[in-house]
């Protein structure tokens, strides 16, 4: 590191940075928060000139009984995917570990072609694994001996439609959650199991007494990551079933939208979008705060 | 005995992981009467080109393809020239602001994206940007702008300042020490920050739902790939075939870049 730079050089370097941010990311985020707080509408959309309305929309929103609906799914749907994707990762990890070398490559191999599996293409696959009549889902199930699944249609049934949506995003969140806490438990020296082993401890008590707080910073950024990533996911819903059937898949996100670009309450939509962002920030920022410390 | 459960809860979360994979390039491989039979078939035993047939012959999908590809390498290509400034100006420059800069970098890397969609469609509006591909390529740099920076940032403090002052000694210029000591050192993290942009970029759907609304033919492979139904019906082959061709080049980047990324990636990240 050299003082002697001319002190022009480096605010030229990161001007395009600052820029970019400025107004792809700054100036729509201070919007969204203006329009949360104005009447705007497809007329305003239309004519310009938004009135400010106060905490108008919020008052509405909080007010009504969907919103709460909503975020009460959000939460469960969060929730739902979240303890699944981490205890599920947590066993693919520990597998991964114990493997040997040739099954362990082609397991991680796997689990890399599916991480890497476009979002729009998967579920567009899942699409068609739960299909009514000749999806392999169902032919399994009856196969199986579940003679009630002849021809049923999950995509009609709003908890078969939720179902659906956690196996998918599940599938799609294990690889990399489950390939990050194997690198994680790869870097726990294995004389501390040794020597935990020695000492008479169980697999179960090693596992919570060695593995789990030598990667608790990790278990704590995975899981912060998959909560981020759950609860904001939209594609996926959207695809699959535009939120439906009978609001039972609307979360959040898909909320937000259906209100701005289907009704055009652009104003109630970006409401929603602010009060997604500081229930996330509210969540999450103990967590950080404690990852930051540790 | 332990050894044998353990292969074979290995092997079911095998399949269970690869399942959906194999099921689309089968089913976009199966003639059309095989898909349609009762009891599937889970070996393609009369392989067949026809859906790929159909699916490259429907309305637009070389445009399709082309607008994908070249928002996404757009995007890629200048997130990883500005990125590569501004860390080389955090990495091995002292000035004023450095220490505020990063951090909002690092803010910059958790941005709602989602809370954007209203504004970023308003503002698109107002500026005449609606039904563009630079306006999207332009959102698409900027959600893996921070994410490039930091990446870069921790390959670039990773190498020795040192290589380059000797290049310096040795009568090089600052730019061409940078380019002929830093920059090859560099590749693997460019790899894999290009990887993150690509896979970031030819995904994305929100954005380009509410950004190209009146001209059709501006549309991505993605939101092509969601309305299936009204391009393709109930011929499933076909649909798969056209997923297929989809999640092709992501899959094959990621297995051609894998080795270099899965140490590249704990590189940048550990020692920044």
């Amino acid at each position: 590191m050299r003082a002697g730079h001319r002190a022009f050089w480096p605010y030229l370097l990161i001007a395009p940075a600052v820029a970019g941010g400025a107004f792809l990311l700054l100036y729509p985020l201070l919007k969204a928060a203006v329009i949360s707080f104005q009447h705007f509408r497809m007329g305003e959309l239309i004519r310009g000139g938004a009135a400010f309305a106060g905490l108008d929309n919020y008052v509405e929103l909080l007010s009504g009984a969907q919103f709460w609906q909503v975020l009460l799914r959000t939460l469960v749907w969060t929730a739902t995917n979240v303890v699944l994707i981490v205890v599920l990762s947590t066993g693919v990890a520990l597998m991964l570990v114990r493997l040997r070398r040739g099954l362990r490559l082609t397991l991680m191999s796997a689990l890399a072609l599916a991480w890497a599996t476009p979002i729009i293409a998967a579920t567009t696959v899942f699409q068609w694994l739960f299909q009514s009549e000749l999806g392999v889902v169902n032919w399994l199930l009856v196969t199986l001996g579940f003679d009630s699944f002849q021809g049923y249609t999950w995509f009609a049934d709003g908890t078969a439609t939720f179902a659906v949506l956690v196996v998918l995003v599940v599938w799609q969140s294990v690889p990399f959650a489950a390939l990050t806490l194997y690198a994680g438990l790869t870097t726990i020296p294995i004389e501390l199991y040794e020597s935990a082993r020695i000492d008479g401890g169980t697999g179960r008590q090693v596992f919570w007494k060695v593995t789990v707080p030598m990667l608790r910073q990790l278990f704590a950024l995975v899981a912060v990551l998959e909560v981020i990533w759950v609860a904001k996911c939209f594609p996926q819903i959207w695809v699959l079933s535009q939120g439906g059937p009978d609001d039972a898949t609307t979360t959040l996100p898909i909320y937000a939208f259906k209100i701005a670009r289907v009704l055009h309450r652009y104003d109630l939509g970006s409401a929603v979008a602010m009060l997604t962002v500081v229930i996330l920030a509210v969540a999450l920022v103990n967590n950080l705060r404690r990852m930051v410390r540790s | 005995m332990k050894r044998l459960t353990l292969n074979a809860a290995a092997v079911a979360v095998l399949v269970v992981t690869i399942f959906p994979v194999y099921w689309m390039f089968l089913t976009a491989f199966k003639p059309t009467r095989d898909i349609q039979s009762e009891t599937p078939t889970f070996w393609p035993s009369h392989p067949t080109l026809d859906h790929f047939a159909t699916a490259i012959s429907a309305p637009n999908f070389w445009i399709y393809w082309r607008n994908s590809l070249l928002v996404t390498a757009a995007a890629v290509l200048f997130a990883l020239v500005v990125a590569l400034l501004a860390a080389f100006a955090v990495a091995r420059m002292r000035w004023r602001g450095r220490g505020p800069f990063v951090v909002a970098v690092f803010a910059a890397q958790m941005a709602p994206w989602e809370a954007l969609l209203v504004p970023v469609f308003i503002i698109a509006r107002d500026t005449d940007l609606l039904d563009s591909l630079a306006m999207l390529t332009g959102v698409y740099f900027m959600i893996t702008l921070p994410f490039t920076i930091v990446t870069l940032r921790g390959f670039l403090a990773a190498i020795p300042p040192e290589l380059e002052e000797a290049a310096l000694v040795d009568g090089c210029g600052r730019l061409a020490a940078f380019r002929r000591v830093a920059f090859p050192l560099l590749a693997p993290g460019l790899m894999a920050t290009s990887m993150f942009g690509f896979i970031t970029a030819w995904n994305e759907f929100a954005f380009v739902n509410v950004l190209i609304i009146k001209d059709q033919s501006l549309r991505t492979l993605p939101v092509w790939l969601s309305s299936f139904r009204d391009v393709f019906g109930t011929d499933w082959g076909a649909t798969m075939a056209a997923a297929s061709l989809f999640a092709l080049p992501a899959l094959l980047l990621f297995l051609f870049l894998q080795r270099h990324v899965g140490t590249g990636m704990t590189a940048g990240a550990v020692k920044g």
